[in-house]
């Protein structure tokens, strides 16, 4: 029913955890030492480079665990009444589980750490009102420096983990407040067919926690780690890519406004999954996969639909940026536009679905919520296979 | 009888409901006092990290040796120097107005293109292409004796090219 991810989320951290203590052993975090010693961690050191990979790898899976995890309470109702606080702290989670990964890749200093860090804390500039204020604050200055490092350095070995821990501790409380992993309510009888969580849970857990730890480590053999070249202020990469996790997010700042790519969407986009369970029927029928069979057929629907508008969007505006007419007035053609197009898109999309189709309000937002995510999806593989030199669209 | 239970039933929980909200109180205070700290912690460091401004000059090159409509790479300065097709010069800076990307020249495009996010920028750092929300940032020119200097201590904005930004014998 729950495939387990939630198990191998929570495996994956205690990985990362035990692999970030050894790194945090080798690790010198200022710039002049710290790509020196990442080279110094998987040329010399025993095992080193493969405890990075581990490391590396872990918090990869970690990201495809976790998207798969959400889906997987979405599309079996498990935010609904008595999960409402759960769901806002798995997003939160999440989102912790983001900057670590975001944080992580900054420490080696390479070109693709200074890049990053570079674009991010420019980004955090478009934020209106604090968003200078904000920016400073996280480069520890006006230019990016050593306070840079430092600050990300602490976040990730010691703000994030110590947050994720405690909130960790509190999803897994939530859970078994709430009655442990959704199901089936039955109408005759109220006492289903329940078994003692020792063996039978744990040795299930188990069985999948460390088949997941046998793949990692053997992952992490044959396959490392990238590593650029030194940071070089002088050069972006050319193209500058961001791990394949923002990839979709990347995608979108090569089409919107930044104030909207940066600000508008992720604030209307996080707003959207935190207020989901507040609205009244959202949550479908627990412990049915899609609710029902048309359930399932509309997410099939929604998911084809989904890949070919997105993948339609994007030719369609890599034509619009080839032609290089309007340059002026982007705001409104890049930004007010079309997120006014999009809200009206999901608006109809509603009324089609509930009012015409007749389907149900929540299998209309697993509908949403499906569409969403898949469109990311594109956009991430897009970004990642389709995005040659000067981010142009390439065969790969 | 009655009478004390209800004066209990009715005391005990406003009694309760008090110190909660006295707790509370101490927590939010607590945090707000945390949060202080850390942030004049910060601020702190954000002080001794600025920039010192000084003048820089940054010696470009004599006259004779840009062509016209041509861009050249001063690396010393971080910085190119456009020379326009009416020989006149300017110098823009080489981070995108976007989300701060090193942006290089393609001779062959003849124009600049931003490798993170595809902006486009002409000879004159105006923007071809979107997400670039604004021109390449410029520094002051000053031609002393034939000789091109540039001033990079701060960036200039602007929100279009005109003919008065470029500088000319």
């Amino acid at each position: 029913m729950s495939w387990g991810l939630g198990g191998m989320a929570v495996m994956l951290v205690g990985l990362l955890f035990l692999t970030g203590v050894l790194l945090l052993l080798t690790y010198q975090p200022s710039i002049d030492q710290a790509y020196a010693s990442i080279l110094i961690l998987t040329r010399e050191v025993p095992f080193g480079a493969w405890v990075r990979n581990i490391h590396h790898w872990s918090a990869n899976l970690l990201a495809v665990v976790a998207v798969l995890h959400l889906l997987r309470i979405v599309l079996t109702g498990a935010f609904g009444s008595g999960r409402r606080l759960n769901w806002i702290v798995g997003l939160v989670l999440f989102f912790l589980l983001l900057s670590s990964n975001f944080t992580g890749y900054l420490l080696p200093w390479d070109q693709l750490a200074y890049w990053a860090v570079t674009i991010c804390t420019s980004m955090l500039g478009y934020i209106p009102i604090c968003g200078l204020w904000l920016q400073e604050l996280f480069r520890g200055g006006a230019e990016i420096g050593p306070a840079t490092l430092t600050n990300f350095f602490v976040l990730h070995v010691a703000f994030i983990p110590g947050t994720l821990f405690i909130i960790l501790f509190w999803h897994f409380w939530l859970v078994r407040r709430a009655g442990g992993l959704v199901r089936v309510e039955k109408d005759q009888q109220t006492a289903v067919d329940l078994v003692p969580t020792t063996p039978n849970l744990i040795m299930r857990e188990a069985a999948v926690g460390l088949a997941l730890v046998a793949f990692v480590l053997t992952l992490a053999i044959f396959w490392n780690t990238p590593l650029l070249e030194q940071a070089n202020p002088g050069m972006s990469p050319n193209p500058a890519k961001a791990p394949w996790y923002f990839m979709g997010f990347q995608e979108l700042l090569l089409h919107l406004h930044p104030v909207f790519a940066v600000f508008v969407w992720p604030l209307l986009g996080a707003a959207a999954f935190l207020c989901v369970p507040f609205w009244r029927d959202t949550a479908l029928p627990t412990g049915v996969w899609f609710g029902s069979d048309r359930g399932r057929t509309l997410a099939a629907w929604t998911t084809a639909i989904g890949v070919v508008a997105t993948l339609a969007l994007i030719l369609v505006d890599n034509l619009l940026l080839g032609s290089a007419t309007a340059v002026t007035n982007t705001f409104v053609t890049r930004g007010l536009l079309p997120t006014g197009l999009f809200a009206a898109l999901l608006g109809g999309l509603y009324w089609l679905l509930v009012k015409k189709l007749k389907y149900t309000r929540a299998e209309a937002v697993m509908a949403g919520i499906i569409l969403m995510l898949v469109a990311l999806t594109v956009c991430t593989i897009i970004g990642v296979w389709f995005r040659g030199p000067e981010m142009h669209l390439v065969w790969p | 009888m009655v009478e004390k239970q209800t004066k209990t039933t009715t005391s005990e929980p406003s009694r309760r409901q008090f110190l909660n909200r006295v707790w509370a109180f101490f927590g939010v205070v607590a945090v707000a006092e945390f949060g202080w700290l850390g942030l004049s912690f910060l601020n702190s460091r954000k002080e001794r990290n600025k920039p010192v401004k000084t003048e820089s000059i940054v010696t470009a090159g004599a006259v004779e040796q840009f062509t016209p409509a041509t861009v050249t790479a001063v690396p010393l300065g971080q910085f190119y120097l456009a020379c326009l097709a009416d020989g006149s010069f300017l110098a823009l800076s080489r981070t995108c107005t976007h989300l701060g990307c090193s942006v290089p020249w393609n001779d062959e495009k003849n124009q600049f293109v931003c490798p993170c996010h595809g902006s486009t920028f002409s000879l004159t750092g105006e923007v071809l292409t979107a997400p670039a929300p604004r021109p390449l940032d410029t520094y002051p020119v000053r031609i002393e004796n034939g000789i091109v200097k540039v001033d990079t201590s701060a960036p200039q904005k602007r929100a279009r090219f005109e003919t008065s930004q470029a500088t000319r014998i």
